[in-house]
């Protein structure tokens, strides 16, 4: 057990929200995550970077089942991810996720794309679900633009969007699938901002990203993948100022 | 706008004549090249040559009311024959007497679809209203209510023949063709391979023999004493091969959604029938707005096929006034006349089709 892990231990003697164990998943015969095991507690946030390929997007992918994983055990919320779809639509309402591309809907209004979960899995009646639209669009800073539609925003904005729709859901745990890689880079710090905001308030985050910047300041640990491994996890500090593993070296000296 | 009053210092001239104005557009699109002028020329003489006859045949020299005796001796069109036979082309066999009730049931139908076209009735309790309309018009047809005398489907002819097969045919193939699209690409492959069959089995066998079968195999197999209505057997065949046609266009607009609209609707937690109905159909459709419509132009025009199984719709009826010897010989003036009622109907829903098309554009 090294330092971090014992640090997290000793952090929260509850259940962990999310607990992935020795877990496998193959690409036709292309094994791209192998052994994976990683706990993630409440108000918990997790950077998770890696070189393109090393299965850091597919992991967080089989965490809320858009990706099937062939051996081992994920368990969200209490409840394992198994064929069955009862289980999976309970996790995945429970579990919010962001797109690289965002992936709005593009036929609906910015309110509409932001309603449709709960109204429709959630139940809620229309009005209180607008309502309570309009104050996460007034969270991330865009309340002006609910009744436009997503091919009349920026990309800045229409990610902003997106997390705003998987808040709606009240989500336990947010997993950010590299949110800014298809920004150009003066929107980025728009997204990063209402990231951070949404880290302060203690929502639960993985974040597969390429943006050191935010690792250093908001993450509670940084995971290291490498050829569908998990390398090395530990505080930013440890990690970016001490990596143990010859692989996290290289891959800190190309990217800083 | 301003840019004329904030540079004064500089004379703005204008174009020369040539450039503009009619001499312009007819030198820059007729007379550019000068194999573009001789093509204009000769082509002027051509249309010298035709229209004016044409316009007299059709105008000038024409009868347009009259008895068929008053036709043999002119030079031009006999319109004649349409007004004097209106009644037996647009109701066929109805019992004479009894045709408002085809007239006002077809009335009914055209107020119905004219007022579903706007996307503001677009609710619940449309579908009311059709159910509504539907009764109606049945009742109106059939009769035996209200001391209405029964008409057989067999005496159903002429133009509310057509609207009903080409309507029905449509509204209930679009659907069911979606369906079968959506089976097409389930992961279950009993469903899967049921769809395919379907879809390939009947897009491989031409209308006319699947109209063959529903009339003459399909009663076969079926036990002594029990027979479906001619008309509806038709109606039937027209329906599972627009679906047919329907089924592969859709598809080829869900294979264009993209797989991140799929996931993004899988992780709010929306079920398969809440993906597709709310997420992914309302963009497939829309996508294939274009293609659908030939489909179901087609399918419209395809109605004058059920000839071929003894029903008379509009083009039979008027096929069967053309053959009284009081009016044989004026074939072309019948024909121009229904070549003019399918256009008017195509173009209506071509337009109807680019309307829907421009309102549902919401990207930039």
């Amino acid at each position: 057990m090294n330092e971090s892990e014992k640090k997290t231990a000793v952090m929260s003697s509850e259940k962990p929200i999310i607990e992935v164990n020795g877990m496998h998943k193959w690409f036709g015969d292309f094994h791209v995550l192998s052994d994976i095991n990683l706990k993630v507690h409440l108000k918990e946030r997790i950077v998770i970077c890696g070189p393109s390929g090393s299965g850091k997007s597919t992991l967080i992918r089989c965490i809320n089942r858009l990706e099937e994983h062939q051996r081992g055990q994920i368990i969200v919320n209490g409840t394992e991810l198994t064929n069955d779809i009862k289980n999976i639509e309970k996790v995945r309402t429970e579990v919010g996720m962001v797109f690289q591309h965002f992936n709005l809907f593009p036929h609906l209004s910015i309110i509409d794309n932001l309603t449709l979960g709960p109204i429709w899995v959630r139940k809620m009646p229309k009005k209180e679900a607008d309502e309570m639209a309009m104050m996460y669009l007034e969270k991330v800073h865009i309340a002006e633009q609910a009744l436009k539609f997503p091919g009349q925003l920026s990309g800045g904005q229409q990610q902003r969007v997106a997390i705003a729709r998987s808040l709606c859901m009240k989500p336990k745990v947010m997993l950010f699938d590299e949110p800014t890689s298809a920004l150009d880079p003066e929107m980025i710090k728009e997204v990063l901002d209402v990231m951070i905001e949404l880290a302060e308030e203690g929502m639960t985050m993985l974040v597969v990203t390429h943006e050191m910047g935010f690792a250093k300041s908001v993450a509670d640990r940084v995971m290291f993948m490498d050829y569908g491994e998990i390398v090395e996890q530990n505080t930013p500090q440890e990690f970016f100022d001490n990596p143990q593993h010859e692989r996290t070296k290289l891959f800190l000296s190309q990217i800083l | 706008m301003n840019a004329p009053q904030t540079a004064p210092s500089r004379e703005f001239l204008k174009p020369p004549v040539t450039e503009v104005g009619v001499l312009g557009w007819l030198h820059s699109n007729l007379f550019n090249t000068w194999y573009n002028s001789l093509l204009t020329i000769v082509l002027l003489l051509v249309l010298w040559q035709l229209v004016p006859p044409l316009f007299s045949w059709a105008f000038l020299d024409s009868v347009w009311n009259s008895p068929a005796e008053a036709c043999r001796d002119i030079e031009g069109a006999c319109w004649s024959v349409i007004p004097q036979n209106i009644s037996f082309i647009v109701f066929g066999f109805f019992p004479d007497g009894h045709q408002w009730r085809p007239g006002l049931a077809m009335l009914l139908l055209i107020g119905l679809v004219i007022f579903s076209k706007d996307s503001k009735h677009w609710k619940k309790s449309l579908v009311l209203y059709w159910l509504v309309g539907l009764i109606a018009m049945g009742v109106l047809m059939y009769g035996g209510l209200f001391g209405m005398q029964v008409v057989d489907t067999d005496q159903w002819s002429g133009l509310p023949l057509t609207f009903m097969l080409a309507l029905f045919g449509m509204v209930a193939g679009y659907p069911l063709g979606v369906l079968l699209a959506l089976g097409r690409r389930s992961r279950m492959p009993a469903i899967k391979t049921l769809c395919v069959v379907y879809i390939e089995m009947i897009r491989g066998v031409p209308l006319i023999s699947l109209l063959f079968m529903s009339s003459v195999m399909f009663p076969l197999f079926l036990p002594e004493g029990v027979s479906f209505d001619k008309v509806l057997r038709a109606q039937a065949a027209i329906i599972l091969f627009t679906a047919a046609y329907i089924a592969e266009v859709v598809r080829g607009g869900l294979q264009a959604i993209p797989r991140g609209q799929f996931e993004a609707a899988d992780s709010l937690g929306l079920n398969y029938g809440q993906t597709m109905r709310l997420v992914i159909l309302p963009q497939a459709l829309k996508i294939v707005i274009p293609p659908s419509l030939g489909i179901l132009l087609s399918a419209f025009k395809d109605t004058s096929l059920v000839v071929i199984i003894a029903l008379y719709d509009v083009l039979k009826t008027t096929k069967v006034t053309l053959s009284n010897p009081k009016w044989t010989g004026f074939s072309t003036e019948a024909y121009i006349f229904l070549a003019m009622f399918y256009f008017i109907c195509c173009y209506a829903m071509s337009s109807y089709s680019r309307k829907l098309e421009k309102a549902l554009h919401t990207g930039h």
